[in-house]
Order: structure tokens, then sequence, then C-alpha cells
């Protein structure tokens, strides 16, 4: 039985439990094949035939298309798989926290050091 | 009996690896990082521990949401490091130390954590990182057991329960029937997120209590719940259960007392707050 004891939520954080656990398994799975040069390759190859290959759901499909992290969240994606896609675009950690914020690189940037002082 | 000699808790962000392979650790961003090192390779130099138990989270090298452990423990002769798909090169490979990993399996289960033993394991940056940054010039003078705890998919393991698995690998190393010295990492956190709206989120305040806790009342973290460490941390801040059970197992034996030897905090490196804190078992 799933337990009721609801938390309360977090603002603009999503903790990976089972429900997205379950709902991001095929885009997970995709992403963990990301670890594998020869995936990759194929991915970038062509990108729907792999996407069908591991039975993307379609709002993970369009997720994917839009490079959107948000929207890959909400479609069950962890963290530590996505980034694995989007190291394959060369995106790195501030490309992907300015994305999700809303802010330019450089503001994302100056909010980090910010927080150090 | 082996002897426990003390702990070092450090970050593990990828992009150290990256700096490393470019030769920038002196580069005005890298420095406040790099600088903290040091004097804990020192201390190293002087303790030489034969052995070093890392506790640490896969981040989808090994581990898939196949089948997740809470609790896995290495006992491998030897953990490979490889490909992690976001461009960061490949570290050198770790020697076991089998002999120990079956003690800690065996008393671990023997003290009811029922964990998950792996005589294969590729070992991500979490476990390859510190070992580069504790010893740079390679060729590691040291064995190795890998634990992982799951900080990836919820329910996580408690604190509390994370502390207690801790202190009895603590037990199961000062029980050893061995000559060897043995050290312990903690690899991880300390607050960062990397997902959601709350990206970036850092929580300076929360990590120095965290840090000053580690000294002087090691349980302090325990008495939060996993939600309330993600709010607290951030959702990958929480890595810093890997934190608290390196320090918990230096409370097995007679005393508890430790000495710091050297800290370092730095924010930022990449979207994460750094800790580097290493403590002298003095009993």
């Amino acid at each position: 039985m799933a337990s009721n004891n609801k938390l309360p939520p977090i603002p603009g954080t999503t903790p990976f439990d089972g429900e997205q656990a379950k709902k991001g398994y095929a885009l997970n799975k995709m992403c963990f094949s990301f670890n594998t040069a020869d995936n990759r390759a194929e991915f970038l190859k062509d990108e729907e035939a792999y996407m069908r290959k591991y039975g993307l759901t379609e709002p993970q499909a369009a997720a994917i298309r839009a490079k959107n992290v948000l929207q890959l969240i909400a479609a069950g994606g962890n963290a530590y798989y996505l980034a694995k896609f989007a190291g394959i675009f060369g995106l790195d950690m501030q490309d992907i926290g300015a994305q999700q914020t809303g802010m330019t690189k450089e503001q994302f940037k100056a909010k980090l050091v910010a927080a150090g002082q | 009996m082996a002897q426990l000699i003390g702990c070092i808790g450090t970050s593990h962000i990828p992009a150290i690896g990256g700096a490393i392979h470019k030769g920038i650790q002196q580069d005005p961003y890298w420095k406040p990082f790099f600088d903290g090192f040091p004097p804990i390779r020192q201390w190293l130099g002087e303790k030489k521990p034969d052995v070093i138990v890392i506790f640490y989270n896969d981040h989808g090298l090994n581990f898939f949401l196949d089948k997740m452990p809470t609790f896995a423990v290495g006992a491998a002769p030897q953990y490979v490091n490889s490909d992690e798909g976001w461009g960061i090169p490949s570290l050198e490979p770790l020697k076991g130390e089998v002999d120990l990993s079956w003690q800690i399996i065996n008393t671990l289960i023997d003290k009811e954590f029922d964990i998950v033993s792996c005589q294969e394991m590729l070992v991500d940056h979490a476990c390859s990182l510190p070992l580069k940054l504790l010893y740079p010039e390679g060729n590691y003078p040291v064995n190795v057991v890998p634990i992982c705890i799951n900080t990836v998919q919820f329910p996580l393991p408690k604190a509390s329960r994370v502390y207690a698995m801790g202190k009895a690998v603590g037990e199961a190393i000062a029980a050893w029937d061995s000559s060897k010295t043995v050290a312990i990492i903690g690899s991880g956190g300390l607050s960062h997120q990397l997902d959601g709206e709350r990206a970036g989120f850092i929580n300076k305040e929360f990590d120095l209590q965290f840090l000053e806790s580690l000294l002087t009342n090691p349980e302090w973290a325990t008495q939060f719940s996993i939600h309330e460490l993600v709010e607290k941390s951030g959702t990958q801040g929480v890595e810093l259960l890997n934190w608290l059970a390196m320090r918990a197992a230096l409370t097995a034996g007679t005393g508890c007392g430790v000495r710091k030897v050297h800290s370092n905090y730095h924010i930022p490196i990449s979207n994460t707050a750094t800790g580097l804190l290493a403590l002298e078992k003095t009993d």
C-alpha cells in the first residue's frame, strides 16, 4: 500500500521517488545507455529511431527533442541520467541550471558565487 | 587487529576530473578548492594507511534503476572506472582489499544490515576522484573497499540507519584480524541541487553546521528526515549521508575522540558547495 502521508512539497524540487522512477523508466534507461560511445553515436545518427528502441512515451520524446530539462524531469527523468544526455551536447551543469531557472548562464553563475558570500 | 586511523570527507564533482586532466588546478577558479588538499596529503604521507574504505554513491555507472541496492559492499580484487557518458576522462583502476570486504560483509549481515555484495563492480567518479585528489601522482599506495549508499532513488536510507551502518563498518574494521591500517573516505556533497527550478540551491549555514557537528556531535544530522535533509542541503546535497557513515565508523571501539587535521569549504565549484575535512582518530 502506498503511503498516504504526503510530505510538504519543497518548492522547485521533485524528489525522485517510486512514482517518478516508474514514470521515467524508459527515459532513464535510454540515458543510462549513453555511458557507451557507440550508443551516443547511434542516438545522434537517428534520434527518433533510438527513442523508439527504448520505448519512450510521447511526453518523454517531446522533452528530448526540445532538450528541455524541466519537461524531462516532469516526464520522470532523473538528474544523474539526464546529465549523460546533456553531455552529448556539451552542456554543463551551469547551462542546465540556467535553463531550469530561466536565467542566463552568467546570471546563474553569479547566483552560485553569491551563495558563498 | 587492524587500526583505524581517521577519515577524509570530500566533494566529488565530475568537473574536478576535467580540471585535473587539463592541469588547471592553480587557475583562480580552481585554486581555492585544490589548495585544501596538500595538508591532508601530508598527513596521509605520515600515517600511510594500507586500506581505504570509501562510502560513496553511484551516479548511474554500475547501478541502474533495474536493480538499486540501498547499501552495496564491493568485494572485488579490482575496481575499474569507465565512460560515464559526460565527457570526463576515466581514471586508473583501484585495487581491492578482498579480505576486509568479506570481514565487513560478514559483520554487517551479522548486525542485521542486509547489504548486497558485489564481486564485480564498476566505480564512478565518486569513488575514483577522491583517490586521485589524495594521491595525485597515481599508482595508489592503498587498497580499497567501496561501499555504495543509494542517494539516487527514494526512499533513501534514513540518516540514523546510515549512521548505524557506518558504525558497524567501523566495528568490522576494528575486529579485522590484520596488522593493516585503515582510513575512511566519505565522498559527496556538500549542499547542491542540479534539478528543478531550485537548481543552484546552496545552503552555507547548514553546511557549516554539519561540518562542525562532525567534530563535536557526530549524530547531529541523524535528527533530520531525508525529506528535511533534501530541503536543507538540496536533492544532491543529501550525499552528505556518505560523510555521516564515514564519521560514524570512527565511533567504533573504546573511545571516539577525534582531532581535526584540516578542513576547507569553498563555494562554488560547478553548482556545488565543496567541503573537505580530515579527522584523525585519537583514542
